[in-house]
Order: structure tokens, then sequence, then C-alpha cells
């Protein structure tokens, strides 16, 4: 059982990280990394979306039948998108202003239907909910490390903001890497986001080479397949 | 056995049914904080356009509604101070590089401008986003013109051979602002009495 969730922990975070393995979820990685902190935010708000799903199509599993299974994660994750979105909008609401616009593009985000067609409809609810949960912290890893290269080269700045994401206690993380008008401003802008986030693919993928393993191709599948 | 097909859809629906009672009820939980952080929103950029100094009263409360030189519903806010009109702030509409520029714009009761802030825009990171407080102090250098100052033909960016500053790598932008905050000017002389009747 222990090595059952060492892989999830493990699948979540790198083996198949969502973005840089599977090259799911592309829309709000592209939209969303013009800085770590947005970065951070839109991967938190995704991975707080996909455990809650993970753990309500897993508790329900038994009940949903193989002809209405879509419709029905469609719905439990749109269900989850409001909740997050107005849960934001009243007691988050600086960062809602920022990421407001993009929430709803969790909806359309591919990853989350994934792992609950491939996971979640199969396996128990603990197992479920914490694929659910290292798939989006992950996928939030993921967000926040384009959106950190993309943010240095593009604007100078690191977690610029980021006391609006997580209070005025992270004031500290707001770095200026260099002058602001040594920012290439390509990199914010929609190219950046492709070449930034092929490039760290290509970069998971030497690393992967390096220490041995077999490169995984894209693919979504369960851990007990 | 293998359900009937009427079970798929009654799952369907109790899934629905459960689904969306757990939304009215969190609609319900937040729609105060949701219309107070609205309200917040809007005092902070009137805050911004219409100075303390001239009003006693709270102008998100006090409104009127009116429609603008293109026909579009827009909320007039008014500052008084005893009683009497000494401003008001409405919303007026540019058109950038990008679309839509939505500016707020604060004018006393003499027809100076007060101040304009930028509420939303869609123009390129870097270039034009310098119509932002936040990026750059442009946006700061209408205050206390007005519609014969300079004069109308000096309401342009330089390039088009008027008096404002354009950016580098960026002319829309500016000239659709100047172009706006100009339009509302007018639009302020124009509908002066209907602004700053005291009811």
């Amino acid at each position: 059982m222990a090595t059952q969730y060492k892989t999830i922990v493990r699948d979540g975070l790198w083996d198949n990280n969502g973005v840089f393995s599977m090259l799911l979820g592309m829309c709000p990685t592209m939209a969303m990394t013009t800085s770590a902190t947005n970065g951070l935010g839109m991967g938190l708000a995704t991975a707080v979306v996909m455990a809650a799903s993970s753990l309500l199509v897993a508790t329900f599993r038994n009940q949903i039948t193989q002809e209405v299974r879509i419709p029905v994660y469609i719905l439990i994750v749109a269900a989850m998108v409001t909740l997050v979105d107005l849960c934001m909008n009243a007691w988050v609401h600086e960062l809602y202003k920022v990421l407001g616009l993009f929430i709803p593009l969790i909806v359309s985000n591919c990853l989350p239907l994934a792992r609950l067609e491939s996971f979640a409809s199969k396996e128990p609810v603990l197992p479920s909910f914490l694929d659910g949960l290292f798939m989006g912290i992950g996928f939030t890893f993921a967000l926040t490390a384009i959106g950190a290269v993309r943010e240095i080269l593009g604007s100078g700045t690191l977690f610029a903001d980021a006391s609006l994401l997580m209070g005025p206690a992270f004031k500290f993380m707001e770095m200026r890497v260099m002058p602001g008008d040594m920012g290439v401003l390509m990199m914010i802008l929609p190219p950046g986001g492709f070449l930034v986030t092929g490039f760290l693919v290509v970069a998971k993928r030497m690393i992967d080479l390096k220490a041995g393993k077999a490169i995984q191709m894209g693919g979504a599948h369960s851990v007990a397949a | 056995m293998k359900p009937r097909t009427y079970t798929h859809g009654i799952i369907l629906g109790a899934f629905c049914l459960g689904f969306g009672l757990l939304l009215a009820v969190t609609d319900r939980l937040t729609a105060a904080d949701i219309a107070a952080r609205a309200l917040e929103d809007r005092q902070n950029s009137l805050a911004q356009v219409i100075p303390d100094r001239i009003h006693d009263n709270n102008p998100v409360m006090d409104t009127v509604a009116m429609k603008d030189a293109r026909g579009k519903e827009i909320t007039v806010y008014r500052a008084r101070k005893d009683g009497k009109v000494t401003g008001v702030a409405y919303e007026i509409f540019g058109s950038g590089y990008g679309g839509e520029i939505k500016l707020m714009m604060g004018v006393d009761a003499e027809g100076n401008i007060l101040g304009v802030r930028v509420l939303a825009h869609h123009e390129t990171p870097g270039l034009g986003d310098k119509i932002e407080e936040k990026k750059s102090d442009w946006i700061l250098r209408f205050a206390g013109l007005s519609l014969g100052n300079p004069l109308p033909d000096k309401w342009k960016v330089k390039k088009d051979g008027g008096q404002f500053d354009q950016f580098a790598g960026a002319t829309i932008t500016p000239r659709g602002v100047v172009k706006a905050v100009h339009e509302g000017l007018a639009f302020f002389a124009a509908h002066k009495a209907q602004m700053t009747e005291a009811n």
C-alpha cells in the first residue's frame, strides 16, 4: 500500500507530471504563466479543484454508470470550479482580480478530466484524493517554474506581487533580478509561453535520461495499469 | 444485470440536483461578501479621481444614471460638499490597440479634470500598459486640464500635432485615451446641468 502512495506522489510531482510529461492543460499553462505568482495562484486553484473532484468521483464511482460518466465528471469539475470562483471572489478578492478571468478556464483544462477518467473512476477514495492533489501540486510546480523563467527574462522580477497572493508576510519573496528595461518583452507575450514550456519539457527529459530512466511517453494512465 | 436506460437519466439528474443545491448554498453564503468587495472596488477607483477634500458625502451612494454619447448606460457619481455638487466621476471608453479601454474620470463643477484612471484594458504589456498609474505617471498629467486648456487642436498626441506624449512603440493606446478624455469633457459640458443639479 505504501509503495502505491509513493508512486502516486512521484507520478504527480515528476514522473508523470501533467504539464512536463503528459502535456495536458496547455491553455492555462500558456495563458497564466506571465509571472511566477500568477502561475502559483492558478496552479493552487487547479490543485484544489482536482483534489475535490477526484475525491467526489471516487466516492460515487460505483453509482456513476458508464454511459453518463463524462457528463457527470464535467458537472463535478464545473461545480467545484464555480465554488472556488465564488469563494475567491468573496474572500481573497485581490488575487481574484488577477486570476478571476482565468478560473473558469479550469473547466476546460483536460488534466482534471484525464485523472478522473483514468484514475479516480477506478480507485478507492484516499488514493484518488491523493492522485488529484499531487497531480495538482505537480501542475502548480510546473506553472510556477514556467512563470518564474518567463518573469525573470521578461520583466526582470521574480514573484512580484506575491504578497497579494499569500499576504503581506510574503513580501520578502518579491525580488528584482535585473533592471526592468533589460526584460525581453516577448517572454511575457504568448510566444514566450511556447518557448519556455518547450525548453523546460526538454530539460525535464534530459534530467530523466541522465538519471537512467526510460522516458515516459505522454499518456494518461492509471497507476494500477 | 444491465441498468435500464432511464436509470442513467435518473443518476445524471440526481447529480445535477445535488450539485445545483451545493452551488445555491455557496452563492447564498458568498453573495454579501462579493457585493461588499464590488462596492469597495468602486469606492477605491472613485477615491483616485475625486479627492477627499472636495466632498463630505459618499459618491458611491450618490448616483444618477445617464446615457453617454454612444448611447451606453453610464453611472455618474457625484461628490458634494454641504449639499452642493462639487464634482462628478463617470466611466469613459477609449479604443486602444487591443480593444476597449475602460477609464474612470473625475471632473469638478467648473469642468476641470480632477483625475483619470484606467479601470480595465487589453493593451500590450510593456508597451501600451504605461497608461496604468502603476507603470508610469503619464495618466496623472490630465489633472487640471479642461476643454479650453489646451485648445481643441492640441488635444492629441504629439505625433498628431497635439501636446500629449505617446509611448515608444505605442501610439494607438495614448491616442485612444486622449480622445476618450476629450470626449468625456465634451460630454460634461453638454450635460452639466443634468449632472450637477442638486436633488
